[in-house]
Parts: C-alpha cells; sequence; structure tokens
C-alpha cells in the first residue's frame, strides 16, 4: 500500500479526531505500546464473513499465533473458522517465491474448501520483500473464476484502528455494487408493511449477539443487506450499495465505509448502539426516521413500548441486586457511554469512564450522563485502573479481555465487554445476559476467600476458641510438639518425608 | 558415577519415514513461532520484560496467545515498528524502547527475541544494543540478551532452545574467567527443562530433586512465574518469579545438569562448553523407562538411596498399567505437536501397547527420527485430519486448535502442548514422573473406555418365539 493512500485513510472528515491537532491515531511508542498492528485491525473486521476463505500471506506468527481466537458466530459456514496461511519459510523469503507460493495457495484453497470468495491478507514479511499481492490476487479471480480480494494491511503500516479503515476500504472498492440484491421473499410485504433495506457496519455479532436484535428488525421489516461483518456472506456485502440507511454500530473503526457509500451512492448513515434498553430503542427509532416511513414510525414505537414493558419486567429483580454497585468502566469509543446508560439503567454507578479512543462527542455524551465532573481515563495503563479501583470503592471493573487478569490478580471482580467475550449483551434481552453475568462475578462467595490472609500469619489475637478445631483448643497451654517429636511418632516412611529439605550447597551430605 | 550419555535407547528402532510439507497453503496451522518460544523463555526469568523487536501485532498476539493459555497477566513490551523504522532501521525502536523499559520498570533483564519483519529487514540486534549501552550507561545493571527467532524458521520449541541458549551465552561467565567448578556445590543440579514440559511438570521434578537432597537450578523456571499465583502486591509490569539471574553466576558449581528434551541440546552444548559441568540428556519424562532412567541418575548423582515413597509411586504406575491395558492397548492415536512432545507422547502410547497412526510436527528436527511411528508428516492440522481418518484413528492428542479437528472426525481430543485456551488449568497438569504418567493412563484408558470398542450390537432372530409387544420392533 502507497505512503499517499494510508495518509488518505488516516485522514478520515468523518471522525471527531480529524479536528484536533494531530491526525488519526498517535504513533506508537517503543516498549510502552499495547494493542494490536494493521493485519489485527483489518483480520478482526473481515475474519466473520463465514463463507470466505481468509488467507493470511505471510509467515507463521500472524496467522499461527491468532486463528482461532474470537468469538464472532456463524449460522451457517464454518469456513472462516479455518486458519489460512501461506507459512513463508526462509527460503520463500531469500528466494523470492512468496508470490508463486500465495498464487498456488489461492488455488488449493478454492480446490479443497469451494469458497464464496478468497481473502487474501497481506503482512509484514511479504510486504518488505515486495510481493504483489494486488497482482496475484487479480491473476487468481481470471485464471479460476472465484472473487479473490487483496487486503493490504501488513503490520508496520500502524495500527489497528487504520487497519479497520483499510479492510472497510477493500470491501467498499473491490465488492461492493458486485451484484444486486436478491427480491424479497414473496409473501413478506402487504399494505402498510413495505420492507427496507438497511446494513450494519461494525457488527460482528459477538458470542451471537446480532441474534438478539435481529428478530426484532425482522419484525419491523427492516431487512439487514449486510452485517460488515458478523454472520456474514459474501454476496451480501456485494449488495450493501443498495442499503436505504447504514448504521455504525458501536464503533467508528470502519468510519470511513458509511462515508464513502454515502458518497457513492447517497446513503445515509447514522452512529448507534444496540448496548442498553435506551440506545436500542434509540437506534431503532433512527431507522423510522431516517427511512421516513409513517407506518415503520407506528410499529417502531410500538415494538419499543412492548418491549420495553417486557424487559423492565423481566429486569427488575437484577435492578435490585444491582442497585448502587460502584463501576469502573474501561472501554473506548461509543461504548465509553453507551454502556454507561446501561448500567446506569441497571441502577449501578459508574465511577469513571475511559475515553482513550473517544472523540469530543463522546465525551460530552458521557457528561450528558455521568455529569459535569465525570471522572474520564485518557490513559488507562494497569496501576492507574487499580488505583481508580481502590480509591474509588469500586466493586466491579468492565474492560477488555486484556486488562481481565490484571483486575482478577487484585482480586477485583471483572467483565469482559469486548471482542473475546463469551456473552452477548446487545438488544434488549442482552441486558438479561449483562445483568447476570455482573451478578455472577460481583455476588460470588469466591472474594472474601481470595482476599484472605494465610491465618497463622495474621498477628496473634485473642484465641477464638470457635474458630480451633476442640483437641487443639485445649492443647493450646501446652508446648506445640517440635518437629522430631512429630516424625518419631510417624511412620518410617513419612520421616524421610521430614527430613528431605535440601540443605545448604556447601554443606557436606550427610551420608558422605 | 556412569559416564554421562545421551540417554535415548531408540536405536534400534526403524525410524519413521519423514514427510516434508508439499502443498502451497497451510490449512489449521498447528505451529507456534519461534519468536514466542524465545518469549516463553523469558517470561521464566525472574524481574524479565520480553521486548519483541517487530510491529505491535507480533507482541498483542502473543500476549493474547500466553494469556489465553496461562490465564495471568503477560508483561510483554514490543519495539512497535512503523513505516519509517522498517523502511529506516530499527536500531532507533531499540534503543528507544529499552529505554523506556529501564526508565518505568527497571526491570533486571530484558529479552529481545526478534520477528520475521526485522529479520527480513537485516536488523543488527546487537548493534543496537552496544548503541544503548554507549548512550544510557545508567541502565547497566539491566541486564539485556537479544535473540534471533524469525518467525519463518522453527517453531516454539526451537525459539526456546535459542532464548535458553542467549541467556546462557551472554550471562552464564565462563569456567576459566569465573573460576567456577563442576561438583564445588555438591548437592546443585542444574536443569534446562524443554519447552513441552507444563508448570506442573517443572513443579514436580522440583520436588523430585528435593526428595534426593538435591538443589534443582532451572533455566528457565517458568513453575515460578507462571504458575498462577497471587501475590501480595496487586500488579506487576515485569515478571514475578522465574530464574534470579545471580543464580547463573552458580550454575558452573553445579554437581551435574539435567537436559529435558531433544530440542535442548543447542543449550546444553554451550553451558557445558561454557561450564564443563557434565550433563544427562533425556528425550522426555513420560512412562515407566523415562522415569527409571531420570531416578536412576538422581540416585546416582545424590548418592541417596531412592525414597520409599517413589518406589511406591512406581509400583502404583505398575498397577495402573495392568488396569488400563485392556483398554488402551491396540488403540490407535493421532499426535500433533513440536517434536520433543511427539517423541514422549509416542511412547508413552506405544508402552502401554497402543499405536501412533498419524503423527504430525510443525516443523523438522532431528528428534522426529525418534517418534514411535511409521511416518511423521511435517505439516498441519488437516495433514493430521486426513492421516487420522485414512488411517482409523480412535483418539487424538493435540494443543486446542485440535478441537474442531477432532469434531469432524468424531473421536475424543486429549488437550496437551501451546495453546490451551479451552481448558482451563492445562499449564498445571504433571504429565511426567510415575504419578504423572499413571494419570495419563487413567485419563487415556477412560477415554477408550468411551468408545464402546467391541461392542456386540443385538441380532434380531426372524425365528425367535418374540412376545406379542416385540415383535413389531
Amino acid at each position: 500500500m502507497k505512503q499517499k493512500d494510508i495518509a488518505a485513510l488516516l485522514d478520515e472528515p468523518a471522525c471527531a479526531h480529524n479536528s484536533k491537532a494531530k491526525t488519526g491515531c498517535a504513533k506508537p511508542k517503543p516498549g510502552a505500546t499495547a494493542g494490536g498492528c494493521s493485519f489485527d485491525g483489518a483480520q478482526i473486521a473481515l475474519l466473520p464473513i463465514a463463507d470466505v476463505a481468509h488467507i493470511v500471506h505471510g509467515s507463521i506468527a500472524c496467522a499461527g499465533n491468532s486463528w482461532d481466537n474470537r468469538g464472532a458466530r456463524s449460522s451457517g459456514p464454518k469456513l472462516y473458522k479455518l486458519g489460512m496461511t501461506t507459512d513463508l519459510t526462509e527460503q520463500d523469503v531469500i528466494m523470492g517465491r512468496g508470490e508463486k507460493r500465495l498464487f498456488h495457495a489461492i488455488k488449493q484453497a478454492i480446490d479443497s474448501y469451494q469458497p464464496a470468495a478468497v481473502f487474501v491478507y497481506n503482512t509484514c514479511v511479504p510486504a518488505l520483500i515486495g510481493d504483489d499481492v494486488d497482482a496475484v490476487c487479480k491473476a487468481a479471480t481470471e485464471r479460476w473464476g472465484t472473487p479473490v480480494v487483496s487486503v493490504d494491511a501488513a503490520g508496520f503500516y500502524g495500527t489497528k484502528n487504520l487497519g479497520n479503515r483499510i479492510a472497510g476500504e477493500s470491501m467498499v472498492k473491490q465488492v461492493c455494487g458486485t451484484r444486486e440484491p436478491d427480491p424479497v421473499p414473496e409473501g413478506i410485504e402487504k399494505d402498510g408493511f413495505k420492507v427496507h433495506d438497511v446494513t450494519l457496519v461494525g457488527e460482528y455479532n459477538i458470542a451471537g449477539e446480532l441474534w438478539h436484535v435481529l428478530p426484532l428488525l425482522d419484525e419491523l421489516g427492516l431487512r439487514v443487506l449486510c452485517t460488515l461483518s458478523g454472520d456474514g456472506r459474501f454476496r451480501e456485502v456485494q449488495t450493501m450499495h443498495r442499503s436505504e440507511v447504514n448504521m455504525m454500530v458501536c464503533s467508528k473503526a470502519m468510519i470511513n465505509v458509511a462515508r464513502k457509500l454515502q458518497e457513492a451512492f447517497g446513503t445515509p448513515w447514522f452512529e448507534g448502539s444496540f448496548y442498553g434498553v435506551a440506545d436500542v430503542s434509540q437506534s431503532l427509532r433512527d431507522f423510522a426516521r431516517i427511512i421516513g416511513d409513517p407506518d415503520l414510525s407506528t410499529r417502531t414505537e410500538a415494538l419499543i413500548a412492548r418491549e420495553e414493558a417486557r424487559i423492565d419486567k423481566a429486569l427488575a429483580p437484577w435492578r435490585e441486586r444491582l442497585a448502587g454497585r460502584r463501576v469502573l468502566l474501561y472501554t473506548g469509543g461509543v461504548k465509553s457511554w453507551s454502556i454507561v446508560a446501561a448500567l446506569q439503567d441497571l441502577g449501578m454507578t459508574v465511577v469513571a469512564s475511559g475515553t482513550r479512543k473517544s472523540t469530543e462527542e463522546d465525551k460530552a455524551r458521557i457528561r450528558a450522563l455521568m455529569g459535569e465532573d465525570a471522572v474520564m481515563l485518557d490513559e488507562g495503563n494497569p496501576r492507574k485502573l487499580l488505583d481508580i479501583c481502590r480509591e474509588q470503592n469500586v466493586d466491579i471493573l468492565i474492560a477488555g479481555g486484556r486488562n481481565m487478569y490484571t483486575a482478577l490478580k487484585a482480586r477485583i471482580p471483572f467483565l469482559d465487554i469486548n471482542q473475546e467475550r463469551e456473552f452477548g449483551y446487545a438488544g434488549y434481552d442482552g441486558m438479561l445476559e449483562l445483568a447476570r453475568q455482573l451478578c455472577l462475578t460481583m455476588e460470588s462467595p469466591i472474594w472474601p476467600a481470595v482476599r484472605s490472609a494465610p491465618p497463622w500469619q495474621i498477628p496473634q489475637q485473642p484465641l477464638d476458641e470457635k474458630r480451633l478445631p476442640e483437641p487443639m483448643a485445649t492443647q493450646a497451654s501446652t508446648p506445640a510438639p517440635t518437629p522430631t517429636a512429630s516424625a518419631a511418632t510417624a511412620s518410617p516412611s513419612a520421616s524421610a518425608e521430614q527430613t528431605a529439605a535440601a540443605p545448604s550447597d556447601e554443606e557436606p551430605a550427610t551420608h558422605a | 558415577m556412569p559416564e554421562p550419555t545421551d540417554m535415548h535407547t531408540a536405536a534400534a528402532r526403524p525410524a519413521p519415514e519423514i514427510v516434508k510439507r508439499n502443498k502451497a497453503l497451510s490449512v489449521s496451522p498447528l505451529k507456534a513461532s519461534s519468536t514466542l518460544g524465545a518469549t516463553l523463555a523469558f517470561l521464566g526469568m525472574n524481574r524479565c520484560m520480553p521486548m519483541l523487536h517487530g510491529s505491535q501485532g507480533c507482541t498483542a498476539f502473543g500476549k493474547i496467545f500466553f494469556i489465553q493459555h496461562f490465564r495471568d497477566p503477560m508483561p510483554i513490551q514490543t519495539t512497535a515498528m512503523d513505516q519509517v523504522s522498517t523502511i529506516m532501521g530499527g536500531d532507533a525502536a531499540v534503543v528507544e524502547g529499552l529505554a523506556t523499559i529501564c526508565e518505568k520498570q527497571h526491570p533486571a533483564l530484558i529479552g529481545i527475541p526478534t520477528t520475521g519483519l526485522v529479520e527480513t529487514q537485516g536488523a543488527d540486534v546487537r548493534r543496537a544494543v552496544r548503541q544503548f549501552r554507549s548512550a544510557h550507561p545508567e541502565y547497566d545493571d539491566v541486564a539485556v540478551v537479544p535473540v534471533s527467532t524469525p518467525d519463518y524458521v522453527g517453531c516454539l520449541e526451537t525459539g526456546f532452545n535459542a532464548a535458553v541458549k542467549a541467556i546462557i551465552e551472554e550471562l552464564v561467565p565462563k569456567a576459566t574467567v569465573a573460576g567456577t567448578r563442576p561438583g564445588r556445590r555438591k548437592r546443585q543440579v542444574n536443569i534446562l527443562p524443554g519447552s513441552h514440559l507444563t508448570v506442573g511438570d517443572i513443579e514436580f521434578l522440583k520436588d523430585l530433586l528435593e526428595r534426593f537432597r538435591l538443589r534443582p537450578v532451572l533455566l528457565p523456571d517458568i513453575s515460578d512465574s507462571l504458575d498462577g499465583h497471587l501475590v501480595d502486591a496487586d500488579y506487576s509490569p515485569i515478571t514475578i518469579g522465574g530464574t534470579l539471574l545471580e543464580e547463573l553466576a552458580t550454575l558452573g558449581d553445579a554437581a551435574a545438569t539435567l537436559v529435558i528434551g531433544n530440542s535442548m541440546n543447542g543449550a546444553a552444548d554451550a553451558l557445558k562448553a561454557r561450564t564443563g559441568v557434565p550433563d544427562y540428556r533425556f528425550p522426555h519424562l513420560m512412562g515407566l523407562d523415562a522415569v527409571d532412567r531420570l531416578v536412576m541418575t538422581l540416585a546416582e548423582i545424590s548418592a541417596e538411596p531412592v525414597p520409599e515413597r517413589i518406589e511406591r509411586q512406581r509400583s502404583q504406575l505398575q498397577d495402573a498399567m495392568l488396569d488400563a491395558h485392556f483398554s488402551v492397548g491396540q488403540g490407535r492415536f493421532a499426535i500433533a505437536g513440536d517434536a520433543d512432545l511427539l517423541v514422549a507422547l509416542s511412547d508413552l502410547v506405544a508402552s502401554m501397547g497402543a499405536e501412533t497412526v498419524a503423527a504430525v510436527a510443525p516443523s523438522n528436527a532431528p528428534a522426529l527420527k525418534q517418534v514411535r511411528t511409521a511416518q511423521v508428516k511435517i505439516g498441519d492440522l488437516e495433514d493430521l485430519e486426513q492421516a487420522a481418518r485414512a488411517n482409523g484413528a480412535e483418539v487424538m492428542i493435540c494443543n486446542s486448535h485440535g478441537t474442531h479437528t477432532a469434531e469432524r472426525l468424531g473421536i475424543p481430543l486429549l488437550r496437551a502442548g501451546f495453546p490451551q485456551f479451552d481448558l482451563v488449568g492445562g499449564y498445571a497438569r504433571c504429565w511426567i514422573g510415575y504419578q504423572g504418567t499413571r494419570n495419563t493412563i487413567f485419563e487415556l484408558a477412560n477415554t477408550m473406555l468411551g468408545l464402546e470398542k467391541g461392542e456386540i450390537h443385538p441380532y434380531r432372530s426372524t425365528l425367535k418365539q418374540w412376545p406379542e409387544a416385540e415383535r413389531a420392533a
């Protein structure tokens, strides 16, 4: 990928970060950097497209250390779950055989698995030795008739966020608009019930949470032409251009997709979230508002009223259990406020929210929810997060999987809110799951146990007779038995155990 | 004391055919990169921070890889190579990264495994470290060990060996210089544990040596850093256990060195060359024969009788072999793993009268000649799946990536090796020694019992005088 293309991707007029002095995201600092590379971002963004063969062109680390560790679900094909890589060898690198290996690898994938398409992800080593991945993909498409899409997002191009954008760009440029949507199945449209086509951009169907939302959209007659990319199919991505409205779900990562579809096809878009009752309702209203079908608006309001009443009743017992609990939320972007609203709805107090990846607009919404003096964390290194937990008497840390063991090591309850989690929190029913998971960890009986010091290390207190077993309590006045005394009364094999501790190094061995 | 020797006894057995990779695309990769192997070794050093020299994704992936396996935070940093440092040279990134880590965390050791990116670029990490030394004399007390581990060569176990070797060559003083003398510390035994050993395995080894009144010093010791223990401090940005750097100066005074795994030969040669300490090399420690050799060796080094407890455990293993041979015998296994693990598991399976009918290793190694099977394929889990199906495998042994393969084959999976992300506590399991072997044999037996082998299905005679109600059925 050329420097000017990368610069163009980093300059995203629709992103509020652009208005700041710096453009895009900050340069990572050697020795003090967390987070993935562009390849990571590109792969995450597209991997959930289920019927595509995703080939990682590179040496083993890129695919070998990362495949099969994400929670995106598919309702059908499992092809996306297969890790595929050219696994370049030293000979390939030295002799420049990468392009040839890639060409054959594409053929092998098509012959073995008959994918709807092949996506080829470029990585650092082939990018550095100059493999022309675009040309190989083009030649392969012509030769074998299966679409082969090049995703040129080598790790050193930049951050994960840039990788997300490159992935989106590849879809817009190479896939969108290559097919017209199927006709709406017969018997669904009636008088006063028209089906409208929409897309969800940046929805990954983590743990299947999309399936909490889809029934609602179906009921309203909103046909999801394509999700980019949860439970997606290649043929769906091809038809994205025919959407009437695009929703950017819970992330600005692929904001360039929404903007470019608007430029090219005039499709309006809005930013929304499916986390929390209020946000789910708002997103449904936004669809109806932008589409501008009065009948749809009426039906949307009826559905919202019904669903909110239902979920309100179901959540009531959970709200009692969660009331007043204190949360530290450390996530990014839209979630930094949409989850705040969801937690407040459950009666919890959010003491601070992370804003590392949030825009000024996101921050304004946090202030609106949490008050003018809301604590916002621009930098969330583990030390700082733990300090806030202590200072603010936090009951639970809600963050990405990367911080999970930081919290657990400090014996603080934790809930995973990002990519790798195993539970879906989207939609009205997702709130129930969220409440359940919050209670599961916070109300667990393990916390006093894991925080307890060994009882023999606690400074001597007046003997609590109830805590000691009877025989010991009566012996308390006599001197404790010495190790030798106890060994003498034990079996011979036990005495060998007693003396098994190693002597110091320089000491001559007793048997010598 | 017997002459230290290579303990392997497989010379008489025909070596398996090694079939090299012959396809362009690797599907369901088995291989974890050598960079991660080196990282694992550094994570077994006390107060250490590995800094991978590559793009930030190399570290992010590695971090998740180890976090999911060990279920603990992982202190791993990156030189965060970007376009400029990739094209113009990454020395400045190495210097800046080292200085930043020294300033923020002040570890005892920083390991620098390289990646495919910087090796392709032609990075000279040693030169960058020299630049760091002259620019930052204030951090002279922080040891720095670079190791070349491009991920297009070898696999996890080769990178692990390379890092241990690099640590030895950088930080273990030569006997001629430091005046160390083999045997001065009569009770000290060095151990170079291969990457196929789990935290539980290493805990067992240390315990066993202590029963012989020996003092084990491990290089590295992941059982002290990655064993998932809680400490008083709520957070540490560097490793909270592992081999102490000060201990490295004592290796030359030890009575002996135990080397576990053929993959550690490079590191073992380096240690022996520098210190002259005699070494005893074991391909692995699974199964009665292998553990017998270890126990005999310890008895000789320590000049102690074998503790009764150990004898008891040996007889328990014998009893378990009797109990289990009916179900495990003639079993057909498909095994995938790095060479040392593959040799160990195939040996164990063979010792019970079962057969390894499909074997795959992610990259070639001399040790693969010792695998007890007809053929070893250098490849991926697609290869394993095909061989297992063709040869009628009944049980699969592999890392967690094998889950989907085993599902498609419709056979049970026993998880072994890296990574085990869908199993809690896989890192803590002990596979070696008499007891560890016994537990594995129990598990194999129970797995095989679940297969309903030899089940005779009812035959419905057309001539039998069926009661009315049964006749229609």
